[in-house]
């Protein structure tokens, strides 16, 4: 069993996530667009996630094209000063299991 | 694409969101047969006869096929006993290879080590067997004679196939609330996660809800029961009530009905929840034009459900923006009032609410499937006198809503 990411702002620089790298959705996470965001369901570990706006779905569904989790960010326009915070998101929805880091590139 | 690149209004909790309704249901149940093989006393669909307008496969497939473009992550299957349907496999198959996991609710009796078997290969699959009381006596007076041995036999068999974490799935009761630590015994024994939720006065549960559903010191025992075991137990969300002794139980803590939630029955329409099969709560048909998703958007009781809820008597209650006035069907079928306290209200404002109600008035269930011929019970029934006669009153809950995924999930998070 996953453990649900933490409730709230993640402390900065959580281990196991580094926005520098390759990261893609888990193959058998859903993802459903809805007003506020979208939400995400797990079919391994039953759990179920949210993005809580559509910028940050902008950007998980960049994930999976991108070279880093960065890259995505920028890609979908995270505004500079917004990044550490969308950074975060990502890594608690990595914690969570919802994100798996893509193997074979830097 | 991108989106202007506001930030997040921080403010707005997710349930918030949730309150207002949602693109579709998270939690859906689809109760996919009237028919069982049993006649439990306390069964939230008045289950046991089939009933001619059922769903037939086709009908059923189109149903899956809409819930698949409109990507509910799965569905909460249930009846009646849906495994005794002649296309329950089918059905399953059909769902999750269409990406719509399943979980189903079942008393156990098709449940063969085959079948066990069958049901662990599909990774989309979850199974809840049924079982209201720890030892036969206490669950065969509610269910049945050899319902007890029939759920260990499908525990069995689940064990034995491998099937990852079937739920042990009760109802509490008065006669079994003291026996919750050997339930999760009997769930730890079998490789099973315990899943507890409560007994609603809907079908012929209204029937019984008077003499089973558990005391004022039960339901402080429960609470304590579910904080110190947290998360390895599933609620379903069922005990948010009980949130007004102080600390929130785990899950969303709200009524779902209309918002997150609500319910298929076997002929197709739709209502709010799946303990409130009535007229009140009934949104549409599947049959109609537009099917499920026409109902699930444009249903004038699911906008009315969506709207800010009035918390009435309750609103001038310390304890309202915990419990929010508690369950709406249970409300209803006891015949009180929607915007006042539920009936088993912790601050005992339900028992004196319900002690004002005239007898005999509260709402009768729509429909009853019971059935007819007398049940094969070995001792006496623990009925009311009600409206349909004693040996009427019996068929298991129907699945109520498994919110398992939730019951892990903070609203607080991720944030962005």
């Amino acid at each position: 069993m996953q453990p649900a990411p933490a409730p709230g702002p993640a402390p900065p620089g959580p281990s196991g996530f580094d926005p520098g790298r390759a990261w893609a959705l888990h193959p058998r996470v859903s993802v459903r667009p809805e007003p506020f965001g979208a939400l995400l369901y797990h079919f391994d570990t039953r759990r179920l996630s949210f993005l809580k706006d559509r910028l940050l779905l902008d950007v998980v569904r960049a994930l999976g094209e991108r070279p880093s989790a960065r890259a995505a960010c920028e890609h979908a326009g995270v505004p500079a000063g917004l990044l550490p915070r969308y950074e975060r998101a990502l890594a608690a929805l990595a914690a969570g299991g919802m994100l798996v880091p893509r193997d074979g590139e830097p | 694409m991108a989106q202007p690149s506001e930030a997040p209004a921080s403010g707005t909790r997710l349930v918030d969101h949730f309150q207002r309704g949602l693109d579709a249901p998270i939690c859906l149940t689809w109760e996919l047969t009237y028919a069982c093989n049993l006649s439990c006393v306390h069964c939230l669909s008045s289950s046991g006869r089939r009933d001619p307008r059922e769903l037939d496969t086709a009908e059923a497939r189109s149903v899956i096929d809409e819930l698949r473009r409109m990507q509910v992550f799965y569905v909460n299957i249930g009846g009646g006993e849906p495994t005794v349907r002649p296309d329950f496999f089918e059905l399953v198959s059909y769902a999750t290879g269409s990406g719509v996991g399943v979980k189903f609710s079942t008393n156990g009796v098709r449940i063969t080590p085959a079948a066990a078997r069958r049901l662990a290969a599909d990774g989309y699959v979850d199974v809840q067997v049924s079982l209201d009381g720890a030892t036969p006596e206490v669950n065969d007076a509610v269910r049945g004679p050899g319902s007890y041995a029939t759920a260990m036999r499908a525990l069995g068999a689940l064990a034995g196939a491998g099937l990852a974490e079937p739920k042990l799935s009760v109802v509490v009761t008065r006669h079994n609330a003291g026996q919750l630590d050997d339930f999760k015994r009997i769930a730890d024994e079998h490789g099973a996660r315990l899943r507890l939720t409560r007994l609603r006065p809907a079908g012929r549960g209204a029937d019984v809800w008077d003499e089973l559903h558990p005391t004022a010191d039960q339901q402080r025992a429960l609470y304590d029961w579910l904080l110190e075991h947290g998360e390895e137990v599933l609620t379903g969300d069922s005990f948010f009530h009980l949130s007004a002794y102080g600390r929130a139980l785990p899950g969303l803590n709200l009524c779902g009905a209309g918002r997150v939630v609500c319910l298929i029955d076997p002929v197709g329409d739709v209502y709010a929840c799946p303990f409130a099969i009535h007229d009140r709560f009934r949104a549409g048909s599947v049959r109609g034009p537009g099917g499920f998703a026409a109902v699930w958007r444009g249903s004038g009781l699911f906008a009315e459900l969506r709207r800010p809820q009035d918390g009435g008597a309750c609103s001038s209650c310390g304890a309202y923006d915990s419990c929010r006035g508690g369950c709406m069907a249970a409300k209803f079928f006891t015949g009180l009032p929607l915007d006042g306290p539920d009936p088993e209200c912790v601050k005992g404002h339900g028992a004196a609410a319900l002690a004002e109600v005239v007898p005999g008035s509260a709402p009768a269930p729509s429909c009853d499937h019971s059935h007819r011929t007398r049940p094969r019970r070995a001792g006496p029934v623990p009925v009311a006198i009600g409206r349909r006669p004693p040996e009427a009153t019996a068929a298991p809950p129907a699945a109520p809503c498994d919110e398992s995924p939730l019951a892990g999930f903070s609203p607080a998070a991720p944030e962005a």
